[in-house]
Formats: C-alpha cells, sequence, structure tokens
C-alpha cells in the first residue's frame, strides 16, 4: 500500500548521515517504521540514568539540548538539531542514558526502532563505522581501544567523484612490456633492452612479473663493476614488483611511487604478482600524461632562470593541490607534496639571489622556514614566516656580513613575495635584522626567551620553535636546537608557561545551526579554525616533545607519532589527535581552496551536517590533550 | 427468530466493528488508547449525490505517530465532479489503484478497529463514511470521536465558540508545518500532529482523560 508519510519521511532522512549511506529498501523501512512524537519546550525526552527506550531520536523541527548532571548542576553537552541523532549508543551498548535529553524548544523528533538498525548494521559496514564515529565523541572511554583508525573512517562519504583533473583519470600503461625469463643473464637482458628502445624490462615466470630491472640498475650495478653482466638477471633485479589492477588511477600511481621510492609499477590481471602480467606504468608516462605531476614540478623548479618561472610553478601547485583535494588523497601525502615544492622554490629562490649578490656568501648560513612552514602544514599560500643565521664571526668582520646576508634575505623574500608568499605583516622575516643573526646571537635569543617568558616571548618561541632548515649547513641548526634543549634544562618552568599559552583557546563542544557551542553557553556565529582547533594540537604536540627533549620533529603529526612512542600509556589519546590533526588540516585546505582565502574563517552558515559533524568529532581529542597538559604541568594553578 | 434474521442482515465485518467497540477495555487509560487520525477527500460537500475518493488515516498512541500504522486507500468512482479535482488532484481515471466503495470501506472499517476517531471537522468525515455505510445497509459508526477544533476551544478559552477555525488556521497557531495540504494522508497526519500538540497543551491545566476530551465535542457527543 502507498505510505506517503513514510515517503516524506524518507525523503528527510536520507539528507543526514547515516541514512544517506542506506540502501533505498533499508531506509524506506526505517521511515516506515517511525513513530513521529512531540516534545514541549522545557520538557524531557529522557533523563540521565533512566534505562534506554526502544527507539532512538531524529530532531525532525526545533532542538534538544544533552545534558549531564554534575554536582546538581546541568551542564549543557550538546545541542541538537534538524537531523541530528540522540540516544542511541544506550540502546546498542545496552546501557542507562548517561545524559538527558530537553527539548530548548518545541520539537518534533521521529522515535526509530533500534532493532531495524541493529539489523542493518550487520549488513552495512558503512553505517557501523559511521556509529562509532559519533558515539567516540559522547562516551566516557572514548579511545577504548578497537576504534582507533575508524574514528573518522567514513569520510570516505565526503568523496567527490566529478572531477575533471587528470589525477583521477585511469593511468594510461604500457601494453605488453618486454620481458624476459629469470634464466636469462644479464648481458641478454640489455641487448633486449637497447633493441627494442625501452628504459625497462620485466622479469616473468609464467607470465607473472617477478622483478625489474631499468637503466639505473645497469648504471649503477653494472657499469660501476659491481656485478659480471654474465650473471642472472636475478641478481641485479628489483624484486618484488609492486603491482597493481588496470584502473589505478594516475593519482594512485603518483603516490605509490613516491611512498615507496620506485619509478615503475607492473600492471597485472587480478592486480596481485601471482597473475598475469599485462602491462607496466612508469613515471615517464605519468609526465608525459599531464603536466601537473609533483616530480615534474620539482624538476622545473630546478630548471627555472627567474622568479617569474617559479610564480608559474607555485600556481600550478595549486592545481595540483586542488585536485589532490578532492579526491581525498591522504593529507599526508599531499602536505609532503606540496611541502617539497614550497621548499625548493624557495632553495631556487635563494640560489637565484645568491647569484645576483657580487660575491658568494663569506660564511656558511642556514635559512630556516618558520611556524607552520617550518612544519611543514601549509599548503594554501600563506605569508612568508623565515629566519636566517650565520655563523659566528670575529667581531670586526660582523657587521658586513650581517650586511651581506639582510640583503640577500631582502633579495629572497622579494621573490617569495612574487611567487605569491606574501610578507609577514609581523615582519616575521630573515630580512629584518632581528631575525638574522649569528648563531650566538640565536642562542642568547633563545635563552632570553626561555628565562623570562613574558607573553610575548612565549608567543615567539611558538612560532621560532617549529623551524625547518630549508637551505644551508646543518651543523648550525643543531647548535640551535641544542641551546634551546640546554636552557630549558636549566629553567623547567618554561615549559609550564608555553603550557599555559597551550590553554589559550579551548575547543568548543559542538555546533548548533550557525553558533559554536562553547563551554560556557556562549555562542558566536564564525569558526576560527586556525586558532581554535588547529592551534591547540600543534602546541600541545610542540610543548610535549620539547619536555621529552625530542629534536628533529617539527611537524605536529610526526611529534604526535613519537609521542605514542615515548608514552604509550598515552598512545590512544595521541592517535586520535593526529586523526584530528588530519581532517582540521584537509578540512581547512578545502575551505581556503573554495573561497580563494586562507581557509582560516569558517562560515557556519556554509557548513553541512556531515561537515560539522566532523569537525565537531576532532573537538574531543583537543580538550582531552588539554586536559592532560593541564594536569601535567599544574596550569589550573597558575591560570 | 427476531436474532436470526438480525444476523443474517448485518455483514461480519459490521458486527465485529460494534463489538470491538462496545467491548473495548482500552479507554480507560490514557497511554493505551489508539487514536486514528482521519481525512477524507470527497466529490463534492452534498452527503447525498458526492462520494468518497480517498482515506487517509494514521494512528497515534501513547504520544506517537505510528508511521506504520497508517492507512491510504482511493475508491472507484461513479459519481465525478470535476470542480473539486482542482483541490484534490485525483482523477476519475488517475493512476492510483483503487477498489470499489464497498472493498474500501469495509477495509477501512477493519483498520479502524477500536480506534478513537480525530480529525478536523469530524462530523463532515464521518458523515461521509456513514452515507457509504448506509448503501451497504449498515451504520453509523460507533467510534467514538472527537475534532482537533472543538480541543483547540477548550484549550484556547477565549470567547471564540462561533468561530469555526480551519485547518489552516490552527497548523498556524500550533506551529504545524503543512507538508502534502490536500491528499488524504497528508491532511490526515497535519491533524495528528495538531492532535499531539493540542494533548501536550490540554495536559498543563487538565487531567487527560478520554471523556473529558469527548466532552469537548458539544456539537457531536458520541
Amino acid at each position: 500500500m502507498k505510505n506517503t508519510i513514510a515517503e516524506r519521511i524518507y525523503d528527510f532522512l536520507k539528507n543526514f548521515p547515516p541514512f544517506d549511506v542506506l540502501d533505498k529498501d533499508q531506509l524506506f523501512k526505517i521511515a516506515s517504521n517511525v513513530k513521529v512524537t512531540y516534545v514541549e519546550k522545557d520538557n524531557f525526552v529522557f533523563k540521565q540514568e533512566e534505562s534506554p527506550h526502544e527507539h532512538f531520536y531524529v530532531v525532525k523541527d526545533g532542538a534538544i539540548g544533552l545534558y549531564r548532571g554534575m554536582d546538581n548542576e546541568q551542564i549543557l553537552v550538546d545541542i541538537c538539531d534538524e537531523g541530528d541523532i540522540f540516544g542511541l549508543r544506550p540502546l546498542i551498548q545496552n546501557d542507562l542514558y548517561l545524559m538527558s535529553a530537553k527539548a530548548n524548544e518545541e520539537s518534533v523528533l521521529y522515535a526509530v526502532s533500534v532493532e531495524i538498525l541493529k539489523e542493518i548494521i550487520e549488513t552495512n559496514d558503512k553505517v557501523k563505522k559511521f556509529l562509532i564515529a559519533s558515539f567516540s565523541s559522547n562516551i566516557k572511554t572514548p579511545y577504548a581501544k578497537g576504534t582507533n583508525g575508524q574514528l573518522f573512517a567514513n569520510i570516505e562519504i565526503l568523496q567527490t567523484s566529478n572531477t575533471s583533473f587528470t589525477e583521477i583519470q585511469s593511468a594510461e600503461f604500457t601494453k605488453n612490456p618486454v620481458t624476459t625469463l629469470k634464466t636469462s643473464t644479464i648481458k641478454e637482458a640489455a641487448q633486449i633492452m637497447s633493441s627494442k628502445r625501452v628504459g625497462s624490462i620485466l622479469i616473468v615466470e609464467k607470465n607473472n612479473p617477478i622483478g625489474i630491472i631499468t637503466d639505473k640498475d645497469l648504471r649503477s650495478k653494472i657499469a660501476t663493476g659491481m656485478v659480471s653482466i654474465d650473471e642472472s638477471v636475478t641478481k641485479i633485479m628489483s624484486s618484488p614488483v609492486k603491482t597493481y589492477k588496470q584502473k589505478i588511477t594516475v593519482a594512485e600511481a603518483q603516490i605509490s611511487m613516491i611512498k615507496n621510492k620506485i619509478t615503475h609499477l607492473c600492471i597485472t590481471k587480478d592486480g596481485t604478482p601471482n597473475s598475469k602480467l599485462i602491462g607496466v606504468l612508469s613515471e615517464h608516462d605519468i609526465v608525459v600524461m599531464h603536466g601537473n605531476n609533483p616530480s615534474l614540478l620539482i624538476k622545473k623548479v630546478n630548471r627555472a632562470k627567474d622568479v617569474n618561472a617559479l610564480k608559474y610553478i607555485r600556481e600550478k601547485t595549486s592545481n595540483l593541490l586542488l585536485g589532490y583535494i578532492e579526491q581525498n588523497i591522504p593529507i599526508i601525502f599531499i602536505s609532503k607534496i606540496i611541502s617539497e615544492i614550497n621548499e625548493a622554490i624557495t632553495i631556487k629562490a635563494i640560489e637565484l639571489s645568491i647569484e645576483e649578490m657580487d660575491k658568494q656568501p663569506p660564511v656558511k648560513f642556514g635559512w630556516l622556514a618558520l611556524g607552520s612552514q617550518g612544519r611543514k602544514e601549509q599548503l594554501l599560500m600563506t605569508d612568508q614566516d623565515n629566519a636566517l643565521v650565520f655563523e659566528d664571526v670575529a667581531p670586526e668582520k660582523y657587521q658586513p656580513t650581517k650586511q651581506y646576508f639582510l640583503q640577500l634575505a631582502k633579495k629572497v623574500t622579494e621573490k617569495l613575495n612574487i611567487v605569491g608568499f606574501e610578507y609577514c605583516p609581523a615582519n616575521m622575516m630573515a630580512s629584518n635584522p632581528n631575525w638574522c643573526l649569528s648563531l650566538s646571537e640565536w642562542k642568547n635569543q633563545f635563552s632570553h626567551w626561555i628565562k623570562s617568558p613574558s607573553e610575548d616571548a612565549i608567543m615567539m618561541c611558538t612560532i621560532f620553535f617549529d623551524y625547518n632548515l630549508v637551505f644551508g649547513d646543518k651543523k648550525l641548526v643543531y647548535g640551535m636546537s641544542d641551546s634551546i634543549y640546554e636552557s630549558i634544562k636549566s629553567f623547567e618552568i618554561f615549559l609550564n608557561f608555553l603550557g599555559r599559552n597551550a590553554l589559550r583557546n579551548p575547543p568548543p563542544i559542538g555546533f548548533f545551526r550557525q553558533f559554536l557551542v562553547e563551554n560556557d553557553g556562549a555562542h558566536k556565529d564564525h569558526f576560527d579554525i586556525k586558532s581554535r582547533a588547529m592551534m591547540p594540537l600543534v602546541d600541545a604536540a610542540r610543548l610535549l616533545t620539547l619536555s621529552h627533549q625530542i629534536k628533529d620533529k617539527n611537524n605536529t603529526i610526526s611529534r604526535f607519532k613519537k609521542l605514542t612512542k615515548i608514552e604509550p600509556q598515552n598512545k590512544d589519546l595521541y592517535l586520535s589527535c593526529i586523526d584530528s590533526f588530519r581532517i582540521l588540516l584537509q578540512f581547512r585546505t578545502q575551505q581556503g581552496l573554495k573561497n580563494n582565502d586562507t581557509g582560516r574563517y569558517v562560515d557556519l552558515n556554509n557548513l553541512s551536517k556531515f561537515e560539522k559533524l566532523k569537525l565537531k568529532g576532532c573537538f574531543k581529542p583537543i580538550k582531552d590533550v588539554q586536559e592532560l597538559l593541564n594536569i601535567r604541568y599544574n596550569l589550573a594553578q597558575m591560570m | 427468530m427476531i436474532r436470526f434474521f438480525k444476523k443474517k442482515q448485518v455483514p461480519k465485518f459490521w458486527q465485529e466493528h460494534l463489538d470491538k467497540v462496545q467491548n473495548s477495555q482500552k479507554y480507560a487509560n490514557f497511554e493505551n488508547i489508539r487514536f486514528v487520525a482521519i481525512d477524507t477527500e470527497t466529490t463534492g460537500f452534498d452527503y447525498e449525490n458526492d462520494r468518497i475518493l480517498c482515506i487517509g488515516a494514521v494512528a497515534i498512541k501513547n504520544n506517537k505517530i505510528l508511521v506504520s500504522d497508517s492507512f491510504e486507500i482511493y475508491l472507484k468512482q461513479e459519481v465525478f465532479n470535476k470542480e473539486t479535482v482542482k483541490i484534490h488532484g485525483i482523477r476519475k481515471n488517475g493512476n492510483e489503484a483503487k477498489l470499489s466503495e464497498e472493498e474500501a470501506i469495509i477495509k477501512f472499517i477493519e483498520y479502524l478497529d477500536d480506534a478513537v476517531i480525530v480529525a478536523h471537522h469530524t462530523a463532515f468525515d464521518v458523515n461521509m463514511i456513514n452515507q457509504a455505510l448506509k448503501r451497504l445497509k449498515v451504520g453509523p459508526l460507533e467510534s467514538k470521536q472527537l475534532d482537533t477544533n472543538y480541543i483547540h476551544k477548550k484549550i484556547a478559552k477565549t470567547d471564540t465558540y462561533k468561530k469555526i477555525f480551519s485547518l489552516d488556521e490552527l497548523c498556524e497557531i500550533y506551529n504545524v508545518q503543512m507538508h502534502d495540504r490536500h491528499t488524504a494522508l497528508g491532511d490526515a497526519l497535519i491533524t495528528a500532529y495538531l492532535f499531539l500538540k493540542q494533548t501536550s497543551k490540554y495536559k498543563k491545566s487538565n487531567v487527560l482523560n478520554l471523556f473529558d476530551l469527548i466532552n469537548t465535542n458539544y456539537h457531536l457527543i458520541k
């Protein structure tokens, strides 16, 4: 029988997760069994410690506040509005309600039978993952084993499929590649390669690829005399080979090559090494396919003759970034690739500037990227933050040396500005005499900041401690790092000040329509994703790595990774911080690309339900890591 | 002799209807009562000559509208009035699966079970159904009946006894969104929403009790 009501409910639910990933039949079954209920303002749907109902609830109209009672006080934990789900976890986990649900305004709710949902969870993995993700932000021990890594597994739902970028086209590989058997000698293989004019040859056994020899192998292993040309091909072949299915995309191929540091991929019938070889895909094939290739861009950077060429390449890089983000390539790879290109551009800008100078640098120096560039977390074009360190010189030579490097820095920053990295408004650049210092001056500067940690000094530390050597002498930078750790050791209370700084911005608890739901109940209408969500994680990671005297870890994700090993008891928390940071970085980059800005301020009106949910999931780990800092550094007393 | 005659005259569905309504044990406890919000689309407003085109209904129990317990049925037409097609959109030979009036009414009576009928201008819908029952030589409906119009008057307590509120007006007053207006099931659902909101407001100053609610229907006391 026709059921108009069920159809309407279906149309409503299908817009919201997890209902949006259900099959039509599954969702229709849910819709036809919904019970519609009405709650007047200030009435309870359920109360904390009550036994669970048979249904969970979806807000159709209105707003439901979730409250936790603590010491006779009702603390607002979240507000659910149109399309939000609540009251589900206790039903699935056979637990009492941990929170009370009260109507903040008159509301219409859809009550959904948990039994039907349970059936669906059995068969629909995406729904399961979504639910794990949504529970983890509310349950008592959100980092319980088994939920890690799946916390944001539902991100795939976001994936957009319609994009014109070449990265997601299937890569065109070379069919019928040149092959030989493993019984061949190297000489025979080389003869085949030269007669067929190819740069690589596949070694096959029963048509399955077992290894590959490239020109490079012949150069490095044969021409050098390491191996005799009469030996078997198996002596020098790279084995095993990486195999993929025919439909591999350009992006997947690139990522695989970068990740595995290889230049050739084998295409086999079923994608495994144990099936028939049907083709080979080389890095060169990809370069031919399109110009936005990261390794090609880096090569172009290296060949660039002037700053305009660099500017063009950086623009190309933005296209590449857009393509990667649209395909949901892991943000770690994206940031690696973009940082590589940014670094190559900076290096080239320095080289071009040195050429323009009358003479070579008088002493060794190092060019440092600071802040987000130093942490390699800068994907969008933002301001440049940099500094310069040069070797200590005799007092009489100090002025001319400093003048030389200031002049050089001026040229470099000018070039970077032309490329698109705008001048830092706070003048935190190597062209500023304050940030173009000799090694001992830097040591003094750091020691001064650490020993008299004023608010300004702490802010400087958060920028200057995240440096990364882009160009020049490594030893100088080691000297700087050592001095930081020495100073901290003799003045450990500095870490408490740094900790206090890390807690400046507590994350909000969630969103409600165009508002942020703050811990104190205050509302704001835009969201500063940088200072409210990303910086707290960056600050926490920096502080914790400094406290463990970890060197060479200037990237937030790699800092947390290292911390999981040093503090295994907090592993789950740190892993969830990594997940959150990835999501936030990707989110900010997407926002920035969409609005052509830095992506820092997020307009809540434009966020979809799913985006809000995704962001909300990031707040919990931030809150928890801040709690950890608070306890560890006794910060409550200092504040 | 008389009993035998009567039994032969009364069809099974009708006898069951009478039994269910008369013997129901549920009316004393409000949470157990099954209410059914109904709406009919008709060819016009003449009880004698116009006919039901469609009946929509949805059940309410314990402050919840049960989507799974809903009813939507279209009737084959002998009488046809092209003026009302503009309102309800049901054409004489439209695509909806249609039943004869007899089949449809029997199905509806079975669906109704011992429920309390809730409608907007209940008298009209019930009269149309009674006319159809009359053609089957039975009726009128024994079911208890409520009208959102009269419940509103009881809650509002203002001097509005002469005013008849339209469904649209009540939706405005109670902030009910109007979807699928002028389809039988759509209007039945809107009526059900009104009923949920009205009973929860009514509860604030009165004890929720079926017989008090029924007493709000001074025009159609059953």
